[in-house]
């Protein structure tokens, strides 16, 4: 079974959100770049749990500069087998999804998995798109896939609940919590990704469908009003005659 | 202007975050409904009151299908001739609009959160709600999926008519073999009040103080991360950067420190009331109301009084 796990770089989570360039671009110093939590714990790891179970490959792809070579060291550390970096910047999710498309269709795989969004755009927009160009079933939101063969029976978070879905492959699929758990490599993971390929491809020409002109924090969080915790009257005063939300 | 607005009402029900997109649309321009299933004609006609003049609904799909549904809203949209094309960004909003998207080549503005500015750019939410960033799309044909709970809805009196559609939707792109309801009548990703705790509850058998505020308030109950993670609670309930990200008017949140990961996925409610025993927690920068106590005695306290104020309405 060969499989491609899309791996976005993401910052730290607990980056600190500024903008610079007249609030043009995100301001990068000090920031520590890591594999998006989604495309690293659910995708990648629940992709080398179906290697383990059926045999086959893992195979890593990122749109992406030289900059980005650490985050895939780390997919590669984790067990991925090879990476693939499609050099460009990344431009929009549709020059992105074009991208991954592109060498999907001339490497042919089972299994495309994505995250289910990246933790700095949350767009959940490149696995469906992929899917649409790869003429492909898309998979979104799923929590849990167990293969048979080639046929997968997968959960999907459905509005109220779960459903629970049959397919063949090939298909692409978006991860969400509940697909795997987290891995921490090892240092013989680490020691093994230094000399494991990673294959660096030119982009294939295509145009971005949207730009990001501007961003903005969002407005100063006035000061939190205590209310004694005696007095829970007063609370329910304030919800229910200032803030109305009651 | 054209706008298709898709909204999903294969449980029967038009649910509020559609009535949003829908009303959303018809403040860009003359607005047509696209749905399928099986839900009635007059329910449907009632979209008029969001501001949709149109309903096209297809009686053959039944399913949550992304690919059959992509191709039903492709109809839909040379039909119409639409050039803005609307979502909600909840679960079918994922799985849809960027499969529109790529079929029409359109570019998709996802999470956005107001009408699009004069320049035609539109407002999303970035960086798991920290960041707001303003997104233009170049292609002719435009895609918004907006996020729930971020536009209010004015109804006024309408009736939208209604046209069955019928379209080339291929083929299926699987089989459904089970579907498993969630528990608990309030779904928390569109709940509008919040009850949440956290470690600070010691233990999950603590939990009925929870329950018993969430149910006083009609509220759904949500919880920190390291309380599903240990099992206190079921996944679905977990809210954060990780979990669920919810945008209620009214989240309450006891015993939870409020890391920078929990504040990613409540951060977009309207107020936030935090009870913890610390008077250092983080959570309290992000609060507005705030309570230095005991949740064990804050929570019975503050349930009592919201039953009083209840009794009284």
């Amino acid at each position: 079974m060969k499989l491609l796990v899309c791996i976005s770089k993401a910052p730290d989570t607990t980056s600190k959100i500024e903008f610079t360039d007249n609030d043009t671009k995100f301001n990068e110093s000090g920031v520590q770049y890591i594999v998006n939590p989604y495309d690293e714990w659910y995708a990648l790891v629940r992709a080398l749990e179906l290697k383990e179970q059926n045999g086959g490959s893992v195979t890593t792809i990122t749109v992406g500069t030289a900059t980005d070579d650490s985050i895939i060291r780390k997919a590669l550390a984790i067990g991925a087998d090879n990476a693939v970096r499609i050099d460009s910047e990344a431009g929009d999710a549709y020059y992105t999804a074009f991208q991954i498309a592109e060498y999907a269709k001339s490497n042919g795989f089972d299994i495309v998995i994505t995250g289910k969004e990246t933790i700095n755009y949350n767009g959940s927009q490149v696995g469906g798109m992929i899917a649409e160009l790869l003429d492909q079933p898309f998979i979104s939101l799923a929590t849990n896939l167990e293969m048979d063969g080639t046929t997968a029976t997968i959960n999907i978070e459905m509005v109220g609940g779960v459903e629970v879905v049959e397919l063949d492959t090939p298909f692409v699929v978006s991860a969400a919590k509940g697909m795997a758990e987290q891995r921490i490599p090892n240092m013989r993971g680490i020691m093994a990704a230094r000399t494991k390929p990673l294959e660096v491809l030119p982009a294939a020409p295509c145009d971005a469908l949207v730009s990001f002109e501007a961003y903005e924090l969002p407005p100063a969080k006035s000061d939190c009003k205590y209310v004694d915790p005696e007095n829970m009257a007063e609370l329910v005063d304030l919800l229910h005659n200032e803030a109305k939300v009651i | 202007m054209s706008v298709l607005v898709y909204i999903n009402t294969l449980n029967g029900k038009i649910a509020k975050n559609a009535m949003e997109a829908v009303q959303y649309g018809s403040k860009i321009g003359a607005t047509t409904v696209v749905t399928n299933g099986a839900i009635g004609e007059s329910e449907l006609a009632t979209l008029g009151n969001a501001g949709a003049s149109k309903v096209l609904v297809n009686r053959v799909l039944t399913s949550n299908d992304p690919a059959q549904t992509t191709r039903l809203i492709k109809a839909a949209a040379e039909s119409v001739s639409a050039n803005t094309i609307v979502f909600s960004q909840d679960i079918t909003g994922k799985a849809v609009a960027p499969r529109v998207s790529a079929a029409l080549k359109a570019g998709l503005a996802s999470g956005a959160i107001a009408l699009p500015d004069a320049d035609g750019t539109v407002k999303v939410n970035v960086f798991s709600g920290k960041a707001f960033g303003k997104v233009k799309i170049n292609s002719a044909i435009k895609v918004i999926a907006l996020t729930p709970n971020s536009v209010g809805v004015e109804e006024e009196s309408g009736v939208a008519s209604v046209e069955e559609f019928s379209a080339d939707l291929g083929n299926a792109s699987y089989t459904v073999k089970e579907v498993k309801k969630q528990e608990g009548d309030i779904l928390l990703p569109e709940a509008e009040l919040v009850v949440s705790a956290g470690r600070g509850l010691k233990g999950p058998e603590n939990w009925g103080i929870v329950e018993d505020l969430a149910e006083s308030l009609g509220a759904a109950t949500a919880c920190s991360r390291p309380v599903a993670d240990i099992g206190w609670r079921p996944h679905h309930e977990h809210v954060g950067q990780t979990g669920v990200a919810i945008r209620p008017n009214l989240y309450i949140a006891a015993g939870i420190s409020g890391a920078i990961q929990h504040l990613a996925g409540v951060n977009g409610s309207k107020v936030i009331v935090v009870i913890n025993t610390d008077p250092e927690a983080p959570f309290f920068k992000a609060a507005d109301y705030g309570i230095v106590g005991d949740a064990f005695e804050v929570l019975p306290k503050l349930t009592a009084e919201i039953q009083k104020l209840k009794a009284q309405n």
